[in-house]
């Protein structure tokens, strides 16, 4: 049994800086690997919906015939899963968060593919 | 004869961010019987699962518990992947261990800092949960969650830990367990922290088997139990034995979770040196048809899943009967006869996670 058995901490504590990080006058470095925000090249998209189908939370919706791609950033749990089935390997995930938002409505964000040639678009929305 | 007082404990106390409810009888300050109530945070996961799809259900399984979550998808893969005999490659089987251990590791750290909190030694409660982010952090750079892992998946796991890092791992830890020795000191010979631990709570071996404990407090009293001894992921290929007390007070179960740590830190090693090349996941086709009963040791003791499956998509039935739930029938037990400023610390010595106990 001992009394002050701190004091090696406490001695140490005398010298060293504050364990915690001067947010937000120094911001967290995320790793390389960290999962986050889901993006998308809405170009490479084929809209075959796998994403959605597969997506644990139903975060994300596609909407083939408008050729559209949504997702809400609240009700994503960033588990990664949609960008592992992605068959055109068109999601990625970034190592940080989704931006922050003050009402529900603003975390649905919607990307719509540019229309193409009549002449492709058939070819591009087969399965 | 002194009057009894029924006084409320919970659902929302200081000491515990967790929402038990207990009346506890008393007389005096001596509880003579504490009534628990659980069943505030009732999610119905266990319904889910003939809505989802079953490979789709790890996710689901993960969020059992926030801290323990590695290891819950890890026993429901188990489950499915002896219902549909799928030989999972050794050396998913290694970093499964890997990453069970360190959640193990920042569980215990994590519990120590409660528990000190709960006796009131604010700045080793502040230590222990510094040490337990350097834990998060590797777990953060192998996996890209800091405490939900999604790293297990039906057949294997998603993710690899290169030998370069892998051997950075294990260095990291032999650092950071120095600290966690000098640290966990405290616990193991301060004398405040004696007085307030030592013969309280205690729990013989026959009561703690009697009463179906699990884990830790099962070990604190004197029976060598531990769930890894079954041989599931890479544990048959490693040397350990449990940790065992014999005193069965809130000090030894404190005790067994400071030796704890560093047998996972042991047992990282281990399975680093012995770690196999090769793949990673197998495909996996088709749908599961069968029973099984999966168990798995997690930090709070052995968890058991039962899977049912009709060969569909979708699982028939899924029942998890998590370690809190085996333990709580021993708090009760405990905190009988305890003093009033006892409580909250045979609360916490069975490392209470009522959030998994209500599934
Ligand atoms: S899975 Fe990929 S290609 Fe298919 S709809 Fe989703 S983002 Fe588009
Ligand atoms: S990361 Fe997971 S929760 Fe988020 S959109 Fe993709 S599948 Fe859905």
């Amino acid at each position: 049994m001992s009394f002050l058995s701190m004091t090696r901490n406490i001695a140490e504590n005398l010298f060293k800086g504050p364990s915690t990080r001067r947010y937000p006058k120094e911001k967290r470095e995320y790793g390389l690997k960290s999962r986050g925000m889901i993006g998308i090249d809405i170009e490479a998209c084929i809209f075959c919906g796998l994403c959605s189908r597969r997506c644990p939370t139903g975060a994300l919706t596609v909407r083939k015939d408008q050729k559209e791609w949504e997702i809400d950033r609240l009700r994503c749990v960033f588990c990664g899963y949609c960008v592992e089935v992605c068959p055109k390997k068109c999601l990625a995930m970034a190592n940080h968060y989704s931006p922050c938002v003050t009402e529900r409505a603003a975390a649905v964000h919607l990307e719509r593919q540019a229309l193409r040639d009549a002449a492709d678009a058939p070819a591009e929305g087969k399965e | 004869m002194s009057q009894r007082n029924v006084i409320p404990f919970g659902p929302q106390h200081p000491v515990l961010p967790e929402p038990i409810h207990l009346d506890l009888v008393t007389e005096d300050e001596t509880v003579i019987e504490a009534i628990p109530s659980i069943g505030f945070v009732h999610r119905g996961l266990e319904k889910l699962v003939e809505k989802k799809d079953y490979q789709d259900f790890v996710y689901v399984a993960e969020r059992i518990c926030g801290i323990c979550s590695f290891m819950h998808g890890m026993t429901y893969c188990q489950a499915v992947e002896e219902i549909m005999e799928i030989a999972v490659p050794e050396r998913a089987l290694y970093l499964r261990t890997v990453w069970a251990e360190l959640s193990r590791i920042h569980s215990h750290l994590m519990w120590l800092g409660l528990a000190a909190d709960a006796f009131g030694f604010e700045s080793l409660f502040m230590n222990c949960w510094r040490l337990r982010e350097g834990i998060l952090d590797i777990i953060e750079a192998t996996t890209g969650g800091r405490v939900i892992f999604g790293s297990c998946k039906i057949g294997g796991v998603r993710r690899d830990i290169d030998d370069e890092t892998m051997k950075g791992i294990v260095e990291k830890l032999g650092t950071i367990g120095a600290e966690i020795g000098r640290t966990t000191d405290v616990f193991l010979n301060d004398y405040s922290v004696q007085h307030r631990l030592k013969g309280i709570g205690v729990l013989s071996g026959e009561e703690a088997h009697a009463l179906g404990t699990v884990g830790p407090v099962l070990r604190a009293s004197g029976v060598a139990m531990d769930a890894r001894k079954i041989d599931y992921a890479a544990y048959r290929n490693l040397k350990f034995e449990p940790v065992v007390e014999k005193a069965g007070d809130c000090h030894a179960r404190c005790r067994v979770r400071v030796r704890e740590i560093f047998q996972s830190v042991d047992l990282i090693g281990q399975a680093a040196r012995k770690m196999p090349g090769g793949e990673i996941f197998v495909k996996v086709t088709g749908a599961p048809n069968g029973e099984f009963f999966s168990r798995v040791e997690q930090p709070r003791g052995e968890v058991i899943y039962y899977v049912k499956a009709n060969g569909t998509k979708n699982l028939q039935r899924f029942r998890v009967r998590t370690p809190t739930f085996a333990n709580l029938p021993a708090m009760v037990k405990m905190l009988e006869g305890a003093s009033i400023a006892d409580v909250p610390n045979i609360i916490l010595t069975i490392d209470p996670c009522i959030s998994c106990v209500e599934r």
